[in-house]
């Protein structure tokens, strides 16, 4: 039980007001423990995109962080629609978001992509129709 | 600043007026405020100045520390900083000259505006973006409790600030080297003076954030050299030769003078620490993606809403735009030193106040225990522990500085508990008492033990 703490999040879906809310109070928890400020911020981004991901495209999921002395592993999953060309999704610009998400200043299509380049690991695994996992890693 | 140092704070308390009230705990930005024995006490290392408990506090217990007029008696030569937001403070009658006189007849030798500071700043950061590469976006650093709070908080953002000195400070340092040459003067012998419109100025004056030593020697409270000056304020159109700065300068009192000075359209301008929080909170999760420059200030309306100012921060805005119209027709020559000068000479640093342990190992079983405590708190954020919320006391349980039973709610059901345990314990009879004949009635029961037992 020691030395790992781990964190469980239900993310609603469509719920804009409350998105990014896990991922805040995660960043507030590292900051509590005293990992270093780059690390943070990577973490932070990360999960931000991906839980905005999973309330915006997917209907809402969970996500579940496991924190240790040396990473942070944060795993969303979803039952949304899945992604049917996941090559696709990760190039910048790319975006299925309806127009009504994008006026509000979301689905620009730098999501995945904004994910890839904060986190040290990242796995995604996806079937169109099942939903989606992404799994997060960073290391501090 | 390098080594451990204590911490400076112009925001303290005034014990006496204090009735330990829940109302500064729950605005301060950074939970700095908790109540102990009755009394407010403010965690040194966690606050950033930002004057939201002067401001709420319904009891005036709280004060900012300012340096006051008697000071002006230890110099030979008094130089008077007036902050932009001090011309919003008086009536529209009268102006920025006739203010600027007014200094001039209540002790200082001389004024220099720090509206002029403003604009030689302003021209610093366009150089700085035309010829360096940096962080985007560029987060001011005119306001210090921002600066603070980017310290304590954000610390993922210390690269972003812009590593200028503040306007108040390029008005102390041109002015007080213009006067020694100019009268031949001893450094010691000039006073520096800034009013302010906030406790965070002093505060940055008294404990700079990236250098060594403030050149300004004392901060006067906006509010007492008001008092001074409309005693002595009256029209006189020869003082407009005391004006020095133009309107971009003036401009800087309110939220978005700064930005607009830039003539850049890739900006932002936040005021009130809470809407700062928020955007802060955007920038580190890299949401801000067009825009090169934030204006970040911790009182609304900018420092016209500043916690020592006098006037409506609204009412204020409107009379400054006043000079504003005033200051854009009088065309002012700008002449602009080389920016080097105004380069921050040390690095600040990150102040981790809010981790639970220097080892990593306690800080997570800490964090562990923190989360289970939470989950046992009512969650109803009522302060009557003297902690802002159920959370901080949580925080404050691992910590060592509470306990659980802070918390009435606790309390109370630890009482009830107690109560039903002594309930039940107070139904059990040791066997040797136990007397089968003893019913329900007690008559029997209570006679005869009196009786029977000798």
């Amino acid at each position: 039980m020691s030395g790992i703490i781990r964190l469980h999040f239900e993310l609603p879906g469509n719920d804009l007001m409350s998105a990014g809310e896990a991922s805040s109070s995660v960043k507030k928890k590292l900051n509590q423990l005293g990992i270093n400020p780059a690390a943070v911020k990577k973490a932070a981004i990360a999960m931000y995109e991906a839980e905005i991901n999973a309330i915006i495209h997917a209907g809402g999921g969970t996500l579940a962080v496991t924190i240790t002395k040396d990473r942070i592993n944060i795993v969303i999953s979803d039952h949304g629609p899945g992604i049917a060309d996941l090559d696709l999704a990760m190039q910048e610009g790319y975006s299925t978001a309806p127009d009504y998400i994008r006026e509000m200043g979301f689905g620009a299509g730098m999501g995945l992509p904004n994910i890839k380049r904060n986190a040290d690991r990242l796995e995604i695994k996806s079937a169109v129709g099942q939903g989606t996992t992404v799994e997060i890693t960073v290391f501090f | 600043m390098c080594g451990v140092k204590t911490y400076f704070h112009s925001v303290t308390l005034d014990e006496e007026k204090c009735r330990g009230c829940t109302n500064c705990i729950k605005k301060c930005p950074t939970e700095a405020i908790r109540v102990r024995k009755g009394k407010a006490r403010i965690i040194n290392e966690r606050c950033i100045d930002c004057g939201e408990c002067l401001r709420v506090c319904p009891y005036h217990a709280k004060k900012a520390i300012t340096d006051s007029f008697d000071m002006l008696q230890s110099f030979k030569y008094r130089i008077a900083l007036p902050a932009p937001s001090f011309y919003g403070q008086f009536k529209s009658g009268f102006s920025r000259g006739d203010i600027l006189k007014a200094l001039l007849k209540i002790g200082f030798d001389e004024v220099y505006e720090v509206a002029r500071g403003a604009e030689i700043v302003t021209a610093a950061t366009k150089k700085l973006f035309e010829t360096e590469k940096l962080k985007k976006p560029v987060i001011s650093s005119a306001c210090p409790a921002v600066v603070r709070l980017i310290q304590v908080r954000f610390p993922s953002l210390i690269d972003n600030l812009l590593k200028l000195e503040a306007p108040m400070e390029v008005a102390a340092a041109i002015s007080r080297q213009k006067a020694a040459l100019a009268h031949h003067l001893a450094d010691d012998e000039i006073g520096v003076f800034f009013i302010s419109p906030c406790a965070a100025k002093v505060t940055s004056v008294k404990a700079p954030f990236a250098k060594e030593k403030s050149h300004v020697d004392g901060v006067l409270p906006m509010q007492d050299v008001f008092l001074k000056v409309i005693a002595v304020l009256e029209n006189d159109p020869e003082a407009c030769t005391l004006e020095q700065a133009g309107f971009e300068g003036i401009r800087w009192a309110s939220s978005g003078g700064e930005s607009l000075a830039l003539g850049n359209d890739r900006y932002l301008a936040v005021d009130g620490i809470h809407n700062v929080l928020t955007i802060l909170e955007s920038i580190e999760n890299d949401r801000l993606e067009e825009v090169d420059f934030v204006e970040v200030l911790a009182c609304y309306g900018g420092c016209l809403g500043g916690p020592l100012t006098v006037e409506n921060a609204f009412v204020a805005k409107t009379r400054l735009k006043k000079h504003i119209d005033q200051a854009r027709k009088s065309d002012l020559p700008t002449v602009v030193p080389s920016h080097d000068e105004l380069l921050w000479t040390l690095d600040i640093e990150h102040r981790p106040v809010m981790k639970l342990d220097d080892d990593l190992d306690k800080a997570m079983k800490k964090l562990e225990a923190l989360e289970t405590i939470n989950d046992s708190l009512p969650g109803l954020d009522c302060g009557a522990c003297g902690a802002p919320n159920c959370r901080a006391l949580a925080e404050d349980i691992v910590r060592g500085m509470a306990h659980e039973t802070d918390c009435i709610f606790v309390l109370r059901e630890k009482i009830r508990a107690l109560a039903a345990e002594m309930m039940e314990l107070e139904a059990k009879m040791p066997p040797v008492l136990d007397r089968e004949k003893t019913n329900g009635t007690g008559k029997t029961g209570i006679g005869g033990d009196a009786s029977d037992g000798g």
